[in-house]
């Protein structure tokens, strides 16, 4: 019953600020929604009882990709108090497309049956999930991190200073 | 003897709760409130005394007296500057963004609050001994800086703002070694619970601790402390001479009292943690006979670490930000990176608990020294730490 509640509120807040997101006029202050539907994401995982995918949102998610995010808007903007549109041209192409996703989403849901077994979570899940990176799914890991390496080269020969 | 155990008198609590008729999940409830309002009046109570007593450090080490006029040895200075901030007029510059200028400090607070959910007082006496207490540090840290940023966008004030790109270069650089540094321990333990770490550091009397076994992992965490903690000589935030006050100079009142609390908190929390990872937490004589002492042990160390913080900010000057950066990514995250490496193979090979601590020592020795030496190296080569990025022409007479 509480969880219900905390449930219900936490996804308003979530959905709010994802909403908030994509309708602020300041691009800081869709950053800072983008951060709060985060939070709200870190929540659910706690609610579900998965702690270290919770803290590792945080620390991914709000800690580098939004203080990332927020940077590179205060580095390109004049940041001070400049208001934009949210919409551009492409406003009712990205409209279609998302009706079209939810569509197929609410579709997809409503047609698979999915199995839900609640189960303990495992004393050790944090120790099985290492475990998991290096062995079962070591190549997905692997193709992440050098796709990570990839932008990371990328970003330098971008910024690098061009020596004649 | 009876165990004299801080547990019995939560149990105590627990039991007199369900006497006097509520059910077992309501006194639960009861519990938990009762133990978050405890740790939120010892952050209240605990940074008042630290700040009167790192003022008096510094100004000792400064051959001044330091507070000395309000109370006996200026022990209620804080108070009555407390109450001075309370009386102070609360401005919102103009043009700034309201919302975001309000939420800043009390996020900054926030962040430092949540930390206190995770830290081993003693055996057993910890908030919550979640089973990822690292890596939860480690986020809330991440809230703490964007909570600067944010302080530093919303003020409508270009110092403010370019305090604010501080933050972001320097507290997110420095969370990268700050967080192999942290994650070193917890390899050796094999567990990310906080108690879980102090406990493996009981072994063989004290020598268990990690700062024996990893010293030069020790010495990185504290540099990284140092930045995360915004202290001299990584205190380019708040740096008067560039940038007047850095994120927090249009706060006034109570909202720059906010600050200047996780400031003071923030660097009690860093001890606190270094004394847990490093320093064996609650670990001490006695302690399996009367686990009361172990919060004395803990607060004991560190309020030591607290002294080396204040020590070495009341000696050392400033960085300069280009010399900063340069010493965090060619110098701590390449060291940390290799020493990772080393003693997750050491760890891997299966041998004797001494065996594995003695490598692991050599290793950490042999890899720091190393790195020090090419440092010296680079530095006699390119004597770049003497350069000056703007050399003024000097006319010969």
């Amino acid at each position: 019953m509480a969880l219900q509640v905390i449930f219900i509120i936490v996804a308003l807040f979530t959905l709010g600020s994802a909403i908030g997101a994509v309708v602020a006029r300041n691009l800081f202050h869709a950053a800072l929604f983008l951060v709060g539907t985060f939070a709200g994401v870190a929540v659910f995982y706690v609610l579900l009882q998965a702690e270290f995918l919770a803290v590792s949102q945080v620390v991914v998610y709000i800690g580098a990709i939004a203080t990332l995010i927020i940077f590179a808007i205060m580095l390109t903007r004049s940041v001070m108090g400049k208001e934009a549109g949210s919409l551009n041209s492409y406003a009712w192409f990205v409209a279609i497309a998302s009706a079209l996703m939810v569509a197929a989403l609410v579709w997809l849901f409503s047609v698979v049956k999915f199995d839900i077994n609640p189960q303990p979570v495992p004393d050790d899940a944090i120790a099985q999930i290492g475990e998991g990176f290096v062995t079962a799914y070591v190549i997905p890991f692997e193709v992440a991190s050098v796709m990570l390496l990839v932008a990371l080269i990328g970003a330098i020969m971008l910024a690098r200073e061009r020596h004649q | 003897m009876d165990k004299i155990d801080l547990r019995v008198a939560g149990e105590a609590f627990h039991q007199f709760l369900i006497n006097i008729g509520l059910t077992s999940g309501q006194a639960s409830l009861v519990d938990w409130i009762f133990g978050a309002l405890i740790l939120l009046l010892m952050f209240i109570v605990l940074a008042i005394l630290l700040i009167w007593f790192e003022r008096k450090l510094a100004g000792r080490v400064q051959d001044r007296l330091g507070p000395n006029r309000v109370g006996p040895f200026g022990l209620i200075q804080p108070i009555a500057d407390t109450v001075k901030l309370f009386t102070k007029e609360d401005i919102t510059p103009t043009g700034a963004d309201r919302v975001t200028f309000n939420l800043a400090p009390t996020l900054a607070v926030f962040s430092i609050v949540m930390a206190f959910a995770v830290i081993p007082f003693a055996d057993k006496v910890i908030g919550t001994d979640i089973n990822v207490g690292v890596v939860y540090l480690m986020a809330f840290a991440s809230i703490g800086s964007m909570s600067l940023l944010m302080a530093g966008w919303s003020s409508n004030n270009k110092y403010a703002l370019l305090g604010g790109f501080r933050v972001v270069a320097q507290l997110m650089s420095y969370e990268i070694p700050m967080a192999f540094a942290m994650l070193l321990p917890v390899l050796l333990a094999g567990t990310m619970r906080m108690n879980g770490i102090v406990e493996e550091q009981g072994q063989f009397f004290g020598l268990g601790w990690n700062i024996w076994i990893m010293p030069a992992v020790f010495i990185v965490y504290l540099t990284t402390a140092l930045a995360e903690g915004e202290r001299a000589p990584f205190d380019l935030l708040e740096a008067e001479s560039e940038i007047v006050a850095g994120y927090n100079i249009e706060y006034s009142g109570l909202k720059f009292a906010w600050f200047y609390l996780a400031f003071f908190m923030n660097t009690w929390v860093l001890s606190a943690v270094a004394t847990t990872l490093f320093l064996g937490g609650w670990q001490g004589p006695f302690v399996s006979q009367i686990p009361a002492l172990g919060v004395v042990y803990f607060m004991v160390k560190t309020i030591i670490m607290f002294i080396l913080f204040a020590w070495i900010r009341a000696t050392f000057p400033r960085l300069r930000i280009d010399q900063m950066m340069s010493f965090c990514w060619k110098f701590l995250v390449p060291v940390m990176l290799v020493l990772f490496l080393l003693t997750a193979i050491i760890l891997k090979l299966g041998l004797p608990t001494i065996v594995v601590w003695l490598l692991i020592l050599l290793s950490n020795v042999v890899v720091f020294a190393g790195a020090l030496w090419l440092l010296g190296k680079g530095l006699e080569k390119s004597k770049w730490a003497s350069k000056r990025l703007f050399t003024p022409e000097i006319p010969r007479l």
